[in-house]
């Protein structure tokens, strides 16, 4: 045994010397010159193609790389970082690394930014889903008001249910599932407060057999019309495509998934966003500021599936409230 | 070990032999990253280079041997509480659960008390820390000593239902006050007072809680093998008939053994927040809170042969691997489940390589009578501690 | 509102939900029963299901061949199951640990060849619901019973012939002859690493039956992660049902229906927190084996390592 402790303690002296020796490399400065390429990282809580909410930050890099042309923008990603722990170890080592912007794309990362960000000024820190910039002149955030696509979603479940029955499959009861939820709740009872509508959370962001066995419950409990946020619910899209209930989606374009039944989505544009963010890079603006996906400003889309019929009234009805909330003629309680 | 002058013959090549067996894991583990390399072709990702990425965010600066030391903390904390229940022959895979409990409660109290002096609240934070992981831990223990239930079960399910109970208190009675108002209302407590901080030892993310488990690990060592306590709990574990017949209550140190490792969880668990996190966040699940720490510690405490001394440089190593293998993911960016499916790589041929130590060490046991330690080399050879009960 | 639970559509629905939630804990959990009753704990279950899952997922994406995706199911639990034999019974590693090495590298190969192979998820067409001739008609219980998918038929059928094998076969005395006292079954002659190998491969096999069950009959989707904690809730039921089929089989009820009787709670807005509703299966588990008091005991060499003298 004391051998053992011995040789394991020689070993790891050995492993500090080795890492006193080197020098760990010092945080670069990035001098502002047009023709380098903006170095974005970016930092997510789940897989960048889980059809939810990190996918969508993965589609907006994708549609700016395009649009700002060939090695404008260069990104890397560190994704499924759901521990905090090992996202602020993810931000830190990126900023030493010397990236222009990180984006810090999950809501659980903000202490992590609020620790990080003063010790590297020259680099923009984004962190979202959130209002909230700790004051730091290299800080922004952004969130998205996903209750005005859940609105939106929920006028138009509350014209289509002819049981006056709509069920809801939500994760847990925070942050932007229940934002969404909350906004869908409200659009329903703005068209008819007797339509009843059941919110279930099964607890968890992964279990799909429950999510599934919640979406068959509403159905058998009377629903004709079907909801629910986070990356399990296509555990629930497969029971109302199978029941031929409606389905409304949220944080990404769920239409291909079941054709025949998905009515509209919610879907978020980040690059709206990560455009002004750019921008105010350039004008010498690190941070400060708080941004909002919404349906004015094109952060959020609601994508109607072309190939159902839900009849002209409902099409019209949701560009009424789409435009209402636009021109603030319309309060989302 | 103090074969070596008991040995008669070549004792040189003995001594090589022991030195070789004891970098068993180290290899073990190189092994497992070879096959690794196999992947990382598949995958168009230069093994060299990532390998050299893991290494070097691991243990290539100072600020990464920093923070492998951090990763190695609630390791190390859980991994004792695994030597515990290990020699009791108990099965606590409850850590997850008993980090949640021990965190909750000592946010709890920290966020109630503003106005204490530093090191009284972080002093009663540990203690709360302890006991909300000693009663999620000691739980289990009543439920089998006394109940005949099985504490694998009853350790998976407190583990779900520890998370339930976080998530409603993070949106509900502890959510930070600024986020009860905000719309998105993240699932997160107020922040502990800078006062309640565990200080750090040097300017990185690097806490006090690392002298304070290293100090722990002597001391279980003690409470182990210098101990009638630790005695008995180790008497219960080889041979519960015996233990009885011999004047223990079998039924009392079934109970202790897992309430005192669910308390190192508990610890575990307040250090990720009053050194790491400074408060509670959840996503939801338990490894978002714990980072699967309630796991890794047990696989830690068998990296270290369930030894509490030899637990601390296995957690310290098994931190950097993991430390080193997010930083691998960032630099040569490869999907990070190949990183969940390369540790899984390593558990399987570290455990796997005990085979050939064990071999090898019965070659030379042969020479030795009796361990000073009390440790018979069978007893290895049986399960991660599970009682014939 | 309490009272709107007992009508006949949510008793109904809670039986329905329940063999269906039912499922894939029999698969796993009767497998796992098989190794734990021959000394192999095996804690690698949830990575052999999402392993199971994924592979019949891409099997059925690719070939529409439900066929082929159940033998290529079976294919890879077999051979994670012969791997855990390998590591436990030639290598004698420390069970629980090798198993949770398992279920670490099944959970991240599953996620890492879904990225790779497929990346965007699909709905699949899967096994169908087939209605039984006569007993699909009977009103209410021909709906909950005879109207399910042939994996569900095929999960409650495996009781009674793990019950069948384990307690009226040669095969199933040498399993638990094994697993009581592996010396004593060698000295008779019986091939303990032999019987070892074919139990844990078994359980690789149900395990990964287990995972496509879902994947390509319940829900016709893979996601990543897509088990969230069933494989390790079905070994606790192997507890639950002390080591006995017909034990598992009301462990994997007691706790599928509970969890649907949640989703019920909800549903009807009992107000009760939602959490709380959620953690309900869990707390009535251990509640239920607590108070219970025919407890099994279980195999005696369960994780002990054997090895023949000399």
């Amino acid at each position: 045994m004391k051998n053992t402790i011995k040789l394991f303690s020689l070993l790891l002296i050995t492993v500090l010397l080795v890492a006193g020796c080197t020098q760990a490399a010092p945080p670069v400065e990035e001098p502002e010159v047009s023709d380098q390429p903006l170095r974005v990282a970016i930092v997510t809580p789940s897989s960048m193609n889980d059809l939810a909410f990190s996918q969508s930050i993965s589609d907006a890099m994708q549609a700016l790389q395009k649009e700002m042309g060939e090695g404008k923008l260069e990104y890397v990603y560190s994704e499924n970082m759901f521990v905090v722990d090992d996202a602020a170890a993810a931000i830190r080592s990126y900023a030493q690394q010397g990236f222009d912007i990180i984006l810090a794309h999950g809501s659980q990362y903000g202490s992590s930014v609020q620790e990080i960000a003063p010790d590297f000024p020259n680099t923009v820190f984004a962190w979202g889903t959130t209002v909230d910039t700790f004051d730091m002149p290299n800080v922004h955030a952004y969130e998205a008001a996903s209750d005005e696509g859940g609105f939106v979603n929920g006028v138009m479940a509350a014209l289509l249910t002819e049981t006056k029955v709509i069920g809801v499959v939500g994760p847990i009861e925070t942050g932007d599932a229940k934002l969404y939820i909350d906004g869908f709740a409200a659009g329903v009872k703005s068209v008819d407060p007797e339509i009843d509508v059941r919110v279930t959370y099964i607890g968890s962001f992964s279990d799909v057999a429950l999510a599934a066995e919640a979406a068959t419950t509403h159905l058998s409990a009377g629903a004709d019309v079907l909801t629910g946020s986070a990356q399990m619910v296509i555990g629930a899209i497969g029971k109302a495509k199978e029941a031929g209930a409606y389905w409304f989606g949220t944080q990404a374009d769920q239409t291909s998934f079941a054709h025949d039944v998905v009515v509209a989505s919610q879907v978020y544009h980040w690059e709206v966003l990560l455009r002004e963010i750019f921008a105010l890079r350039q004008s010498g603006v690190l941070g400060g500021e708080t941004f909002a996906a919404t349906l004015d400003n094109g952060g959020q889309v609601i994508k109607i599936n072309p190939d159902l019929d839900l009849g002209q009234d409902v099409l019209d009805e949701a560009e009424r409230v789409i435009q209402g909330i636009i021109d603030q003629t319309i309060s989302i309680p | 070990m103090s074969q070596s002058k008991k040995l008669t013959s070549h004792p040189a090549k003995k001594r090589f032999a022991a030195v070789f067996d004891s970098f068993m894991p180290i290899f073990a583990t190189i092994a497992a990253l070879l096959v690794g390399a196999i992947f990382l072709l598949l995958l168009d990702a230069n093994p060299i280079t990532a390998y050299s990425a893991l290494l070097e965010g691991a243990f290539g600066s100072f600020n990464a041997f920093a923070e492998t030391l951090v990763k190695a903390i609630p390791l190390l904390l859980v991994g004792l509480g695994t030597c515990i229940a290990y020699r009791g022959s108990v099965t606590n895979i409850g850590g997850e659960g008993q980090m949640i409990v021990g965190a909750l409660l000592s946010t709890w109290i920290g966020l109630s008390f503003t106005n204490l002096p530093g090191w009284l609240m972080i002093t009663i934070a540990m203690l709360a820390g302890i006991l909300g992981g000693a009663v999620w831990g000691g739980l289990p223990g009543v439920l089998k000593a006394y109940f005949n239930v099985n504490e694998i079960l009853s350790t998976v399910m407190m583990n779900a239902i520890a998370v339930q109970i976080m998530n409603y208190m993070l949106r509900g009675p502890m959510i930070d006050p600024v986020q009860a108002e905000a719309a998105s209302q993240i699932p997160q407590t107020a922040r502990l007072e800078m006062a309640y901080r565990l200080p750090r030892l040097v300017p990185t993310r690097l806490h006090i809680g690392l002298l304070i488990a290293i100090i722990l690990a002597v001391m279980v060592y003690v409470l182990l093998w210098r101990t009638t306590l630790g005695y008995r709990i180790r008497a219960v574990g080889q041979n519960q008939s015996a233990a009885k017949y011999g004047g223990i209550d079998v039924k009392k140190h079934i109970v202790l053994a897992l309430l005192l490792s669910g308390a190192f969880a508990g610890l575990a668990g307040m250090m990720q927040v009053y050194g790491v996190n400074y408060r509670m966040i959840t996503d939801g699940s338990a490894t978002g809170f714990t980072g699967n720490a309630g796991f890794n510690g047990i696989v830690a405490a068998l990296f270290g042969q369930l030894h509490p001394l030899i637990t601390i440089p296995a957690s310290i190593l098994f931190g950097g691997l993991l430390v080193g293998a997010n930083s691998m993911q960032r630099i040569v960016q490869v999907p990070s489940a190949l990183i969940t499916a390369l540790n899984g790589l390593v558990v399987v041929f570290v455990v796997s390589s005990e085979y050939f130590r064990r071999r090898s060490q019965r070659k030379r046991i042969a020479f030795i009578e009796s361990e000073d330690e009390g440790k018979p080399p069978k007893e290895r050879s049986e399960g991660l501690g599970e009682a014939a009960s | 509102m309490i009272k709107d639970l007992f009508t006949a559509t949510v008793i109904i629905g809670i039986i329905s939900s329940g063999i269906r939630l039912a499922t894939p804990y029999l698969y796993a959990a009767i497998g796992e029963m098989f190794g734990q009753r021959s000394g192999v704990l095996n804690l690698g279950v949830e990575g052999q299901m999402l392993l199971g899952a994924f592979v019949a997922y891409f099997v059925v994406l690719r070939t529409e061949s439900l066929l082929l995706a159940i033998l290529a199911a079976i294919g890879v639990g077999a051979l994670m199951g012969l791997a855990m034999g390998f590591v436990t019974i030639q290598l004698q590693a420390t069970q629980g640990i090798a198993g949770i090495g398992f279920y670490l590298f099944g959970m991240g190969m599953s996620n890492l060849l879904f990225q790779k192979l497929i990346g965007v998820v699909e709905n699949i067409d899967g096994f169908s619901a087939i209605k039984i001739p006569l007993l699909g008609d009977i009103p209410v219980i021909g709906e909950i019973f005879f109207r399910q998918n042939l994996l569900v038929y095929l999960a409650f059928l495996l009781v009674p012939l793990a019950w069948f094998v384990l307690n009226k076969t040669t095969l199933g005395l040498k399993i638990r002859a094994v697993g009581e006292n592996p010396e004593a079954a060698d000295s008779l002659g019986v091939n303990v690493a032999l019987v070892r190998y074919f139990t844990v491969t078994l359980g690789g096999i149900l395990s990964s039956i287990a995972g496509a069950s879902l994947s390509v009959a319940l829900l016709n989707v893979f996601q990543q992660n897509m088990t969230a904690g069933q494989g390790f809730i079905a070994v606790a039921l192997v507890y639950f049902g002390s080591w006995r089929p017909f034990g598992i089989l009301a462990g994997a009820l007691l706790f599928s229906m509970v969890n649907a009787l949640q989703l019920w709670i909800q549903v009807l807005g009992i107000p009760i927190p939602s959490e709380l509703a959620v953690m309900l299966p869990y707390i009535l588990t251990i509640l239920v084996l607590t108070l219970s008091l025919t407890k099994g005991k279980g195999p005696s060499a369960l994780t002990k390592a054997f090895e023949r003298e000399g």
